[in-house]
C-alpha cells in the first residue's frame, strides 16, 4: 500500500513522482516541499506567494464550487494559479486567502478541509461562507478560470472556433437525427 | 466638397454613433448629396478582425466604460457594472445583433389605447401609426437582405431550431420558422451566404449578417458625403445664443478635445449614452440638460422583458452549430390580456457558447445542480424570451452621482425594476418555453434571467406632447429644431419586437425629412 504524504515529507518531488508513476497513487494531491503534486497526473505547481497546503485546498475548494466529475485536477489547478500570481502582487489578497483556508480548515476540523472524505459534507462548509470576500472572489474567477480553458472544452463537447474550418455548413449544423 | 471635412465646417450634419441608426441615417442622408461627419466613440475593427471566441470578441467590441446599474432587477447584483451588452466600434451594436428583423404589430405603435391605463406604467401611444412606417420597413428589409421579404428564401434550420419547431408544433403552435433574419441566406448586395458558423454575436466574420459596419458605412463613404472617425467619444454638444445646436465636442483618439461645427445633430449613441449625452450637456439655458423641457430624458427607460430557457435532452443537440437566433415562435406576441399581462413575447432561438453558459446560465450559481447542467451541455437546446416591458418613468439612465469617467463627466446609472406585468408575461413565457421542450422528450428545463440588456430603448422618447416626450413623429427634439435623435431611445414603447428594423425603418425615414427641411431652409 503506498503511502500518500501530507506533510512536508523530506522526499524529492521527483521521487514522489517516480513511486507514484510504479505505484499508482490516487486522485489525491500531495503536498510536499512546498509543491502541490499531483502524482498520477504527474503536474506540479509550486507556489509563489501562498503556502503548497493553502493551494491544494484552493484546488479542492475550486472543484467543490464546480465540481466536474470527467474534468482533472490540473484543469483546476490552472485556474487557482491565477490567485497565486495576485496574491503575490497584493499581500491584503495573499492574507484573505491564507485566512480565509485556515477559517476553512478550522470549520472542518480534524486534519482539516481537505481531508474530509464526502463532497456534500465540504460544501455544507462552503455554504456557511459562500457569501465572504474569500468565496465570492475564488468562485467568480473560476467562471473564466476553468470554463475559458479551451482544453476544457471538449470534456463537454464544445467544439469553440468553427471560422477556419468554413463553419458547420458541411459539418452537422442540422445533423440532428433523434428527432 | 468632398469629405474629409473641417473642424470648422458648419454645413455638415454631425452624426453621434454609426450604429443601426446613426449609420444608417448617415449613408441615407450621404446618399442624398448631404455632407455628414460620423463621430463614432469606438475603434473601426473590419469584419475579417472579428473573432470566433465569446471572451475575447466580447474585450474586443463591447463597450465596457464604467457604468452602474441599480434597482431591482437582478442584473444590479449579478452584473452591476454591466447593465448592457452592447458594441463600441464603428457598425455599433450591428456587429453584435442576432439578425431577427420583424416589424412591430399595428396595436403595438398604439399601447395606451389598446392597453389602456396600466398602474405604474407611463403608457402614450406613438405619433406615427405602422401605416406611416410600413414604407420604410420595405426599404429597411431590401436594404438589410431580410429573409422571407423580398423574395429572399429563409435560412435553412439548425439542430437548436429542429428541436425548437418539433417541440412547438407538438404545443399546438402555428407560427413557427427560421424568422425573418437579415442574413443572407444565398449571395446579396455583394456579401455571401450565411456558413452556419456560429458566433453571430461576435461579429460575421463572413459578412453575411447585415451590419452598417460594411454596408451602409462603406456606401455612404463612396459617395464622397460621409466621412466617419473612429475613436472620437462625443463629450457634450454645445449651442448658440439662438439655443440651437451648433458643435460637438470630443475626445480624438489621443484623447485631445476637438470641436466640430454643425448644421444639424444627430445623436445615435444607443439609449444609455443618448440621454447620458443630452444630460451632461446641460448649460445656462438649459440647466436640465438639452432637449429636457419635458423632464423626460433618460426616462422611461426599456430593455424588453427577456429570459432565456434551455432544456437538456438525453441525445446531442449541438446547438451552437449554425446561426445563433435563426427560429421564432410568434404566436405569443399577439396582445391577449387573458393570459394575465398587456402585450405579447416571441420565443427565438439562441444559444451560447459553453464559456458565456457558464456565466450567464444562472449567475452566482454553483455545486451540482449548475454543474451537472454545463456536463450536458453538448446535450442542451435554447431559446429567448423576448417581449414587450412597460415604460416606467422611475426606470431610468441617470448621470452617477459620484463617479465619473476619463474626462471628468459624470458615468451613467441604468435603473430598472420590473413592471408587474413584465414578470406575469416572463412567468407565462417560462412556463411555454418549459412545455415546448418538455413535449420533445427534455429531462430538465432551466429557466434563465435576463443577459446584460442588448435591448436598450425609450430613453429620449417619440410624443405628440411636447410636455409627454423628448421628440417628435420625425425624432427631431421638441425643444431644439436641429438636434435630432435617431436610435432606440426614440422608441414609445418597446412592443414585442427585436428593435433593430425598426430603428433603420426610422432612420431612413427620418433621413428623408432631414433632407427635405434643408432643402426648405427650414433646418
Amino acid at each position: 500500500m503506498v503511502t500518500v504524504y501530507r506533510r512536508d515529507s523530506g522526499i524529492t518531488r521527483r521521487e514522489l513522482m517516480r513511486r507514484a508513476g510504479t505505484l499508482g497513487v490516487g486522485g489525491l494531491l500531495v503536498v510536499s516541499g512546498g509543491t502541490v503534486i499531483c502524482p498520477p497526473q504527474a503536474w506540479g505547481l509550486e507556489p509563489k506567494a501562498l503556502k503548497a497546503e493553502t493551494v491544494a485546498t484552493l484546488i479542492q475548494m475550486a472543484r467543490d464550487i464546480y465540481p466536474h466529475d470527467r474534468i482533472a485536477d490540473r484543469f483546476y489547478a490552472v485556474a487557482v494559479k491565477n490567485h497565486d500570481v495576485k496574491a503575490a502582487e497584493d499581500a491584503d489578497y495573499r492574507a484573505m486567502l491564507e485566512e480565509g483556508v485556515a477559517d476553512l480548515d478550522s470549520r472542518a476540523g480534524g486534519e482539516g478541509y481537505r481531508f474530509v472524505g464526502w463532497e456534500e459534507d465540504r460544501t455544507a462548509i462552503l455554504k456557511d461562507i459562500e457569501d465572504s470576500a474569500f468565496f465570492q472572489s475564488l468562485r467568480a474567477d473560476l467562471v473564466t478560470g476553468l470554463y475559458n480553458q479551451k482544453d476544457v472544452w471538449p470534456v463537454f463537447g464544445y467544439e469553440g472556433e468553427s471560422y477556419s474550418k468554413g463553419g458547420y455548413i458541411d459539418r452537422g449544423f442540422d445533423d440532428i437525427d433523434w428527432l | 466638397m468632398a469629405a474629409p471635412y473641417d473642424l470648422n465646417d458648419d454645413s455638415v450634419v454631425v452624426i453621434i454613433g454609426s450604429g443601426a441608426g446613426g449609420g444608417t441615417l448617415g449613408n441615407e442622408l450621404a446618399q442624398k448629396g448631404i455632407d455628414v461627419v460620423i463621430l463614432e466613440a469606438g475603434p473601426r475593427i473590419e469584419y475579417q478582425d472579428f473573432i470566433n471566441d465569446e471572451w475575447d470578441a466580447f474585450s474586443q467590441l463591447s463597450w465596457l466604460d464604467p457604468r452602474t446599474a441599480s434597482g431591482g432587477w437582478r442584473l444590479a447584483k449579478d452584473f452591476p457594472g454591466l447593465p448592457a451588452w452592447i458594441v463600441k466600434a464603428v457598425g455599433g451594436t450591428t456587429t453584435h445583433w442576432a439578425g431577427a428583423s420583424l416589424r412591430f404589430q399595428e396595436h403595438e405603435f398604439k399601447p395606451r389605447t389598446h392597453y389602456s391605463a396600466v398602474d405604474g406604467a407611463n403608457l402614450i401611444d406613438w405619433p406615427i401609426t405602422l401605416a406611416d412606417l410600413a414604407p420604410y420597413y420595405a426599404k429597411a428589409e431590401d436594404k438589410m437582405g431580410v429573409t422571407r421579404t423580398n423574395g429572399i428564401p429563409g435560412l435553412p434550420g439548425n439542430n437548436n431550431y429542429k428541436v425548437f419547431e418539433a417541440g412547438a408544433k407538438k404545443l399546438g403552435y402555428k407560427e413557427v420558422s427560421t424568422g425573418r433574419m437579415a442574413i443572407n441566406s444565398e449571395w446579396r448586395d455583394d456579401r455571401m451566404a450565411c456558413q452556419q458558423t456560429g458566433f453571430c454575436f461576435q461579429g460575421c466574420k463572413w459578412g453575411a449578417k447585415w451590419s452598417t459596419l460594411y454596408t451602409e458605412i462603406p456606401k455612404g463613404e463612396a459617395t464622397g458625403r460621409l466621412e466617419v472617425r473612429p475613436q472620437s467619444q462625443v463629450l457634450k454638444i454645445e449651442h448658440d445664443t439662438d439655443g440651437k445646436a451648433s458643435e460637438v465636442v470630443y475626445a480624438d483618439r489621443d484623447g485631445d478635445l476637438q470641436r466640430q461645427k454643425a448644421r444639424i445633430v444627430c445623436v445615435a449613441g444607443n439609449s444609455i449614452e443618448s440621454p447620458r449625452l443630452l444630460l451632461n450637456s446641460a448649460s445656462n439655458l438649459f440647466p436640465d440638460g438639452l432637449a429636457n423641457s419635458s423632464g423626460q430624458v433618460g426616462k422611461n427607460y426599456m430593455r424588453h422583458t427577456t429570459a432565456s430557457v434551455y432544456a437538456i435532452f438525453d441525445k446531442p443537440v449541438r446547438m451552437w452549430r449554425g446561426t445563433t437566433m435563426a427560429g421564432i415562435v410568434q404566436d405569443e406576441a399577439r396582445h391577449d390580456p387573458s393570459r394575465g399581462f398587456v402585450g405579447g413575447y416571441e420565443m427565438e432561438t439562441l444559444s451560447l457558447g459553453l464559456p458565456f453558459m457558464a456565466a450567464f446560465l444562472n449567475p452566482g450559481s454553483w455545486g451540482r445542480s449548475f454543474t451537472t447542467a454545463l456536463d450536458h451541455y453538448e446535450n442542451m437546446a435554447g431559446l429567448w424570451i423576448v417581449g414587450e416591458d412597460m415604460p416606467q418613468e422611475q426606470n431610468a439612465v441617470k448621470l452617477h452621482g459620484e463617479e465619473k469617467d476619463e474626462y471628468g463627466l459624470p458615468i451613467p446609472d441604468v435603473r430598472f425594476t420590473d413592471h408587474p406585468n413584465d414578470v406575469a408575461m416572463r412567468e407565462h413565457a417560462f412556463r411555454q418555453a418549459s412545455a415546448l421542450y418538455d413535449a420533445v422528450g427534455a429531462t430538465r428545463t432551466m429557466p434563465t434571467p435576463p443577459y446584460p440588456s442588448t435591448h436598450n430603448l425609450g430613453t429620449n422618447r417619440m410624443s405628440e406632447k411636447p410636455e409627454e416626450g423628448v421628440v417628435n413623429k420625425w425624432g427631431q427634439t421638441h425643444d431644439i429644431p436641429n438636434l435630432f435623435v435617431s436610435d432606440g431611445s426614440q422608441f414609445t414603447s418597446g412592443a414585442a419586437e427585436n428593435p433593430t428594423l425598426t430603428i433603420v425603418a426610422l432612420a431612413v425615414r427620418q433621413a428623408e425629412y432631414i433632407a427635405d427641411q434643408m432643402a426648405k431652409r427650414e433646418i
